[in-house]
């Protein structure tokens, strides 16, 4: 009944605060190796909803299906399975590039022998071997973030969760990170990242608006700036927030 | 188990190399031990005596020269008129007036039998006790000796007295550094043990590192023990750097094994670093963390006997210390250090630390929630 390719399965997930719903039934599907895109102003509970799928947050109902296990039931389980990388990208800013990864694939329960070659092969891939000894603090952000990124990933997951990865830096360096992003989809991984920058969204293979805590529209970006009969992400954001209003 | 040995790895990678740290880990030893074992005293070591002497005969100046020789008092001044001696206590100048009434000598040559006055500043109640039970003894000796002199006691018929002579075990010389100086290594360690693990925790929620670990299959007891182990080490560290302290400067004797104060102190540390995890991990900031162990601790330590004896507490006080882990750590400080009790000699102790720690650590498991 279920499709095979569905990865991440959501029915009618709520998330209440109170007496605020920062998510009002959503329901979706992301589909094995595309970019799926959450889109959406601060405060439209775009962080709530990834925080739920990767088991950071207790849905308040609904169902929710991550890498074939259940939300609510299995959620240790499921971050075996998943990478993360917030906004924070939280690496340990006092330990060095070297030790940052040791860290997490221990974590993950990586192999010595395995840890080491993939050490040596992301280093060279992220152009940081001269680098490793250096503290993670004293990293320009880009790398920081391009690190944060192949660190979420070190455990080859099936899915990645990016919560609004490349803030704060420029639309070139954020172009590279991207193609970090488009490699890891090309392995498999399923990308599932929210973003609030409309080049980002043109960057996603379906994408997900979100607006007050609800899923406003969702399609691929071509098929959404036909039917809003604009030219960019922006101009589609900006017309679905004028009909919103 | 492997992932907690990445986990110490990092935990002990970050404590070498954060610097500011050191210092606090070796000078508050330092300091606390010198300065606290010092001062901290309730020793009577001198009470300085105001004299009112109404009489000027030769009985009370024999008494006066008794209490000069005495080295707890000190013999402010000698009047021979009461005008002032209030004033005297009141500004602090004497704790102690002692006045001769006019006819002492007489009244005691005819009748047999004279009265003294004392009046003693009872601000510090227990420094008034002691100052009294001083001045008690030293007129009950000034008294058999008078009596013996002119009531002209045949030798062939020695007045009768018990003799008690004293023997005091385990610190013959009642040097007080002796008894403080363990009590205060048990605060130290709690103080190290406690705060940095507490704070360690909740500073990685602050910077969000802790919600990337969150989203690891990490597991919660893993997390724990990760954040308990090093500062545990430390702690330990601390206290032989402080036991040597102790040795050197107060020359103080360990009569016990070092091991099993090793031992006890672990069991301790378990139960009061679990305390401290626990208010870390429901809080959300450092600021919330310090209150809150600050509160603990702060009745922790003055229910613990390091001060005042927990004996001395009102019964539902003394039980309810049953569940002060401090109370049962400075029992057995003292007790390992002063007498050479061994382990089975504090076997109560041991299991009630232990269920302490198991409870706490438990505690502080079940109350980390992965999920904000």
């Amino acid at each position: 009944m279920e499709n095979e390719d569905i990865v991440i399965r959501v029915r009618d997930l709520v998330k209440k605060f109170g007496q605020f719903v920062a998510d009002d039934h959503l329901s979706f599907d992301v589909y094995k190796g595309e970019i799926f895109g959450f889109l959406g102003a601060n405060g439209a509970g775009k962080t709530t909803a990834i925080r739920m799928l990767c088991g950071l947050l207790e849905p308040t109902s609904g169902e929710l299906t991550v890498a074939g296990l259940d939300g609510f039931k299995q959620r240790e389980a499921i971050k075996r399975r998943i990478g993360y990388m917030s906004q924070k990208f939280s690496l340990y800013e006092d330990l060095t590039v070297n030790e940052n990864i040791r860290l997490f694939a221990g974590i993950y329960g990586i192999p010595t022998r395995i840890r080491k070659e993939k050490t040596e092969e992301l280093l060279e891939k992220l152009e940081l071997t001269s680098a490793r000894k250096k503290l993670v603090r004293d990293l320009p952000l880009g790398w920081k973030q391009k690190l944060a990124f192949s660190l979420a990933i070190i455990h080859d997951p099936s899915i990645v969760f990016l919560d609004e990865p490349s803030g704060g830096v420029d639309p070139v360096t954020r172009r590279r990170f991207w193609d970090l992003i488009y490699e890891a989809a090309h392995e498999g991984i399923t990308v599932f990242v929210t973003t609030h920058y409309m080049d980002e969204a043109e960057y996603c293979d379906r994408v997900a608006i979100m607006s007050a805590g609800k899923i406003v529209a969702l399609d691929t970006p071509e098929a959404l700036k036909k039917e809003w009969d604009a030219t960019s992400m922006d101009g589609v954001f900006l017309k679905l927030a004028r009909s919103n209003e | 188990m492997k992932i907690l040995r990445y986990l110490l790895q990092k935990e002990f990678i970050q404590i070498l190399r954060n610097k500011s740290m050191w210092p606090v880990i070796f000078v508050m030893p330092i300091v606390q031990m010198l300065i606290l074992v010092n001062a901290a005293t309730l020793e009577l070591k001198k009470a300085d005596v105001y004299i009112v002497d109404q009489d000027m005969s030769d009985a009370s100046r024999q008494l006066v020269n008794k209490l000069e020789g005495n080295p707890f008092f000190n013999v402010t001044s000698i009047t021979d008129a009461d005008f002032n001696a209030d004033d005297q206590l009141l500004h602090g100048k004497a704790n102690v007036v002692l006045d001769v009434p006019q006819n002492f000598e007489r009244d005691l040559k005819r009748n047999n039998s004279a009265s003294l006055q004392l009046r003693v500043d009872a601000i510090n109640g227990m420094a008034a006790e002691l100052t009294w039970s001083y001045m008690n003894s030293l007129i009950r000796s000034y008294n058999n000796n008078i009596r013996a002199n002119w009531m002209g006691i045949s030798k062939f018929d020695p007045p009768q007295k018990i003799v008690v002579s004293q023997r005091y075990w385990y610190n013959p010389t009642l040097i007080y550094a002796f008894y403080m100086a363990p009590g205060v290594l048990v605060i130290l360690v709690t103080l190290i043990g406690m705060f940095l693990s507490a704070v360690n925790l909740v500073r990685e929620k602050e910077i969000g590192t802790m919600e990337q670990l969150n989203v690891t299959p990490i597991k919660k007891y893993q997390f724990i023990a990760a954040k308990m182990i090093p500062f545990l080490v430390i702690a330990l560290l601390v206290l032989s750097f402080g036991l040597l302290i102790a040795k050197l400067v107060f020359n103080l004797p360990f009569r016990g094994n070092i091991f099993v104060l090793y031992g006890f102190t672990t069991v301790f540390l378990l139960g009061v670093m679990g305390l401290g995890l626990l208010i870390s991990v429901v809080s959300d900031t450092q600021q919330q963390v310090f209150f809150v162990s600050y509160f603990f601790l702060l009745v922790f330590i003055l229910m613990s006997g390091l001060f005042t004896p927990v004996e001395s507490m009102p019964k539902w006080a003394q039980w309810l210390d049953h569940l002060n882990p401090l109370y049962y750590m400075m029992k057995v400080i003292r007790n390992v250090v002063l007498k050479g009790s061994g382990f089975f000699d504090l076997k109560y102790e041991f299991l009630s630390m232990l269920g302490y720690g198991v409870a706490m650590f438990s505690l502080a498991v079940m109350r980390y929630r992965k999920t904000a």
